[in-house]
């Protein structure tokens, strides 16, 4: 099964996606492959405005019929929002990974930290090299 | 080495997601474990069950080995066909697996167990089948399917010659009975394990591929150990390794209602099980409502109050109800009320009686 990979995002090892917003903030979501291997998904738990993440901190749940995930806060900073419509559509992840699905949107405590996390190229041979 | 169904090729060319299932590669879902749901709920779907293990026993003194070997009673059958639901238990009253046997004559049963415990089934039952000059007749050369849902029966009894529709769409519940069909070596009963109508379809191997995809053909949905593993939550139905196993008894399993005691026999587990009921059983097993959002999951602590704690042996989303339900085993006095951990949290869950759904729909009081 192959899986989306935009190539304007950033990725993180665990399956986030970043992406940069014009007003320095940036916006945070699952990719299709994790949705993918989540299968249908049921309840999502977001963090709430204000609250302050550390880099790698889990920050967020989803859960499909089969398991739940935990999903790490790609960056240090304040989330800024969450996506409230998951509560009541959580299936949204799994139709729309990268647009709709979006998770929360927070603003770094170090803007040019985005440029360290992995890009497109990078995301997609790490998918390729598990695959294996 | 994982083992594969006649049908993994046809598994793979629907892009399943396969999983490992007792040493099976077996399909989770083809896509939507959601939508495969709703299609037993609402119309039909079918599952690859090759994996189950048909054993048929025969010999002038098979129902009297059964009497010995099973806590429910096949005394009870009486009319070729007719099955019965039980558990095998050891003589601590363990539960070494749960089955459906069907009555074909007075000298031949037919057995079907879980795929993950056939092995030790089957020295189990061989072991106490020989006392008995019974034939233990393991037929891996059968394959099986279950169509499951409210048009089930209907599709696939419309792929038979009209004798054998007839025959089929006769059938009463929890009733089997050969078909002329391929010589009369395929076996259709009214059984399954999802809560919906259908029927469970054992025929030879060579024969499982072409009967899918007429299946197919009908409009029949292929489904998976996903959404056969909601299907049966919602039903009620235990699951052998989840909600019971050789450390529980069935009378905290919630299977009281399959042990027969009257008129006495002596049955594998039957002391053990009487020195339970006078001591008093101290754990049952429930449906647990999830109030709060999130979902339950199997091996979740349930705090009952100053009944005591307990734990969820199953749990998921259910996709009727759009909320969580779970089995939990629970001190005796347990109150309706109780809490759940869920990840670190403790969140409200309900007791309820069981099933939470039954021929499509929903069997919880609003």
């Amino acid at each position: 099964m192959t899986s989306t990979v935009p190539a304007e995002l950033r990725y993180t090892k665990s399956h986030e996606w970043i992406k940069r917003e014009r007003d320095g903030s940036v916006t945070v979501g699952i990719t299709d492959h994790a949705q993918h291997a989540l299968g249908d998904l049921v309840f999502v738990e977001t963090p709430d405005a204000g609250r302050t993440l550390a880099t790698g901190e889990a920050c967020a749940v989803v859960e499909s019929v089969k398991a739940a995930s935990d999903v790490y806060s790609p960056l240090a900073g304040l989330v800024a929002a969450a996506n409230a419509s998951l509560a009541e559509a959580p299936e949204k992840i799994n139709s729309d990974p990268y647009g709709e699905g979006w998770l929360f949107r927070l603003t770094p405590a170090d803007p040019g930290a985005v440029d360290g996390l992995l890009d497109a190229g990078a995301y997609a041979r790490l998918l390729e090299e598990t695959a294996e | 080495m994982a083992l594969h169904t006649p049908l993994y090729d046809r598994h793979r060319e629907l892009g399943a997601r396969l999983v490992d299932f007792g040493g099976w590669d077996m399909p989770l879902h083809y896509g939507s474990q959601i939508e495969e749901h709703h299609a037993v709920r609402r119309d039909a779907g079918m599952f690859d069950v090759s994996h189950m293990r048909v054993v048929d026993l025969e010999g002038p003194r098979a129902g009297e080995f059964l009497r010995r070997l099973l806590a429910n009673d096949v005394a009870r059958l009486t009319t070729p066909g007719k099955a019965l639901y039980s558990c095998m238990l050891n003589e601590t009253a363990g539960v070494i697996d749960d089955l459906i046997v069907y009555y074909r004559d007075r000298a031949r049963y037919r057995l079907v167990v879980n795929a993950g415990t056939a092995d030790k089934d089957l020295a189990w039952i061989g072991r106490h089948a020989a006392a008995f000059g019974v034939a233990v007749l393991p037929r891996r050369d059968l394959a099986m399917l279950a169509v499951q849902g409210p048009n089930a029966r209907a599709k696939a009894a419309g792929l038979l010659p009209p004798a054998d529709r007839a025959r089929a769409l006769g059938l009463g519940t929890f009733v089997g009975a050969p078909l002329e069909a391929l010589a009369g070596s395929v076996f259709v009963a009214r059984t399954g394990y999802t809560g919906e109508d259908g029927f469970e379809i054992m025929l030879p191997a060579e024969h499982v591929v072409s009967l899918w995809d007429q299946l197919l053909a009908a409009g029949v949905r292929p489904c998976g150990l996903g959404a056969r593993d909601t299907l049966r939550l919602e039903a009620g139905m235990n699951l052998y390794g989840n909600d019971m196993d050789e450390s529980t008894s069935p009378l905290e399993s919630g299977l009281g209602w399959t042990l027969v005691f009257e008129p006495p026999r002596e049955f594998i587990g039957r002391e053990a099980l009487l020195a339970q009921k006078a001591a008093g059983v101290p754990r049952k097993l429930v449906g647990l409502l999830l109030e709060d959002k999130g979902v339950l999951r199997a091996h979740q602590t349930v705090y009952a109050g100053s009944a005591g704690e307990g734990a969820t042996t199953s749990g998921s989303y259910s996709p009727t109800l759009e909320r969580s339900i779970a089995f939990a085993r629970v001190p005796a006095k347990t109150p309706e009320r109780v809490e759940v951990d869920i990840r670190g949290k403790r969140l409200k869950a309900r007791v309820v009686s069981l099933p939470f759904v039954r021929n499509g729909r929903s069997l919880i009081p609003q």
